[in-house]
């Protein structure tokens, strides 16, 4: 198995307080990687760890057996993340907001924009503004992006929020197709997840300073 | 099935210019679904400079002497207000965080916001100022110049904004920090500015006075989409 992300002694202090060290692990291809753990554990910050949102961290992070910071084009070309806020603009139609993020990617045609949604369940909202929408459906247009962006490494935080569970069935559906095709997947989630692929877990809730490990080969 | 999905690397079909551009139609489009941010700024300009002759004295001679700094202080305070906009939508609703996770030098896409900035306060306030002027009894001789040195001037004043509007937007409550962190680099702009139109309107030469202003933009321009783009990354840490 190629292995695509992996951290070495990663760890995160946030205000003074130790929320995790010493922690490792290596994500393959073909991997779903969930991080675990109470309410401020530092899942949230792990996930942003590892998109390169907090530049100062201890550790090293290496995609494909490169250091992150020393190629971050090509790490970011290869993310997609979605973040605990979806990023959805209030004021725009889903198709706006979509094809905004596809102008910082890779460009897609309205039609393909229009299906990416549909697949979501959004057919019939492309044109309204989202502040017209609930919170579940702007779940959705965020998550209808995995659709567009052809990036072998997802970063979800709490891709479930406010989704129903039908939507969790097919976003699960769609995780566990995207990790059998080959890309891996880190999320977090307080949804017993049912994935017919492996699942691995790093539990934060363990006692911080234990020395935590994430891979299982 | 351990077929890795294939890796982008052909780098050509992310381009920064389209990410420019992308995110400079999206700012444009959210602007004219809420117009009142363009306005805003406007409505204050016109105010400020309208209370001068109310509370001061309506006495053309006088007015005259002052148009010019009236007219560029107004200015200026009114890109002030204006600028707490700039960033705190996106960081609130999460897109700031996916700027700066996108395979893009931040400072391309920091530099097309504040384009965007510019077109909807520091192009109308701009264009605005010689019609207030005609009310501050400006000498014919300073329009022109009043003109040019706020089409220079405004757009260094709305690239340094960005500076202090990103330093800032992680707080709870700006209020006045970022006034007090961008004012102290306002203050150049303003004196070649309002140097310029008081020359102009005494019959001097203006050309001194507005390379500087030139010059101040170009240093801006480069400088200020760098600093800000660090800011914000600072801002997203927090």
């Amino acid at each position: 198995m190629q292995e695509l992300l992996s951290g070495q002694g990663l760890a995160c202090e946030r205000d003074d307080r130790l929320l995790f060290s010493h922690l490792h692990f290596s994500l393959n291809c073909g991997d779903v990687l969930q991080i675990a753990g109470p309410n401020g554990t530092g899942k949230t910050s792990l996930l942003r760890m590892l998109a390169g949102l907090l530049p100062d961290y201890e550790g090293e992070i290496r995609f494909q057996g490169e250091l992150v910071n020393d190629n971050a084009d090509h790490f970011r070309e290869n993310l997609l993340f979605i973040g605990h806020h979806p990023g959805i603009k209030l004021n725009l139609t889903p198709e706006e907001n979509l094809r905004w993020y596809q102008s910082l990617y890779r460009p897609a045609s309205d039609e393909q924009i229009r299906q990416a949604l549909a697949k979501v369940k959004l057919t019939g909202f492309e044109d309204v503004p989202c502040y017209t929408l609930s919170a579940g459906q702007h779940r959705r247009v965020a998550l209808a992006r995995l659709f567009l962006q052809a990036a072998p490494l997802w970063i979800l935080d709490e891709p479930f929020t406010a989704i129903d569970q039908g939507g969790v069935k097919e976003i699960e559906q769609l995780i566990a197709d995207h990790a059998t095709q080959g890309g891996a997947v880190i999320l977090t989630t307080h949804h017993n997840l049912s994935l017919p692929v492996e699942l691995k877990v790093i539990d934060l809730g363990q006692t911080v300073q234990l020395k935590i490990e994430g891979d299982d080969d | 099935m351990t077929e890795p999905v294939a890796m982008q690397t052909d780098s050509n079909a992310i381009s920064s210019w389209r990410a420019f551009i992308g995110t400079f139609k999206r700012d444009l489009l959210l602007v004219f679904r809420r117009r009142s941010d363009i306005v805003n700024p406007l409505l204050f300009f016109t105010i400020a400079v309208t209370l001068f002759p109310l509370g001061i004295s309506p006495d053309a001679v006088f007015l005259a002497q002052i148009a010019a700094g009236v007219l560029w202080v107004a200015a200026l305070l009114a890109t002030l207000l204006s600028l707490d906009s700039l960033f705190q939508q996106d960081m609130a609703d999460g897109s700031l965080e996916q700027l700066v996770i996108s395979p893009h030098p931040l400072a391309v896409l920091v530099l097309s916001k504040v384009l965007v900035h510019w077109l909807v306060t520091g192009l109308p306030l701009t264009l605005l100022a010689p019609l207030l002027a005609v009310m501050m009894f400006l000498p014919d001789a300073g329009f022109g110049t009043l003109f040019i040195s706020l089409l220079l001037g405004t757009p260094t004043l709305s690239l340094i904004g960005a500076i202090g509007a990103a330093l800032t937007v992680g707080l709870r409550r700006t209020g006045v920090l970022m006034t007090l962190l961008i004012l102290p680099l306002y203050i150049p702009v303003l004196i070649f500015g309002t140097g310029a139109v008081i020359s102009a309107s005494q019959g001097m030469a203006v050309t001194g006075h507005l390379a500087i202003l030139g010059a101040l933009f170009l240093v801006a321009l480069v400088s200020a989409p760098l600093a800000a783009g660090a800011a914000l990354k600072i801002s997203l840490n927090g």
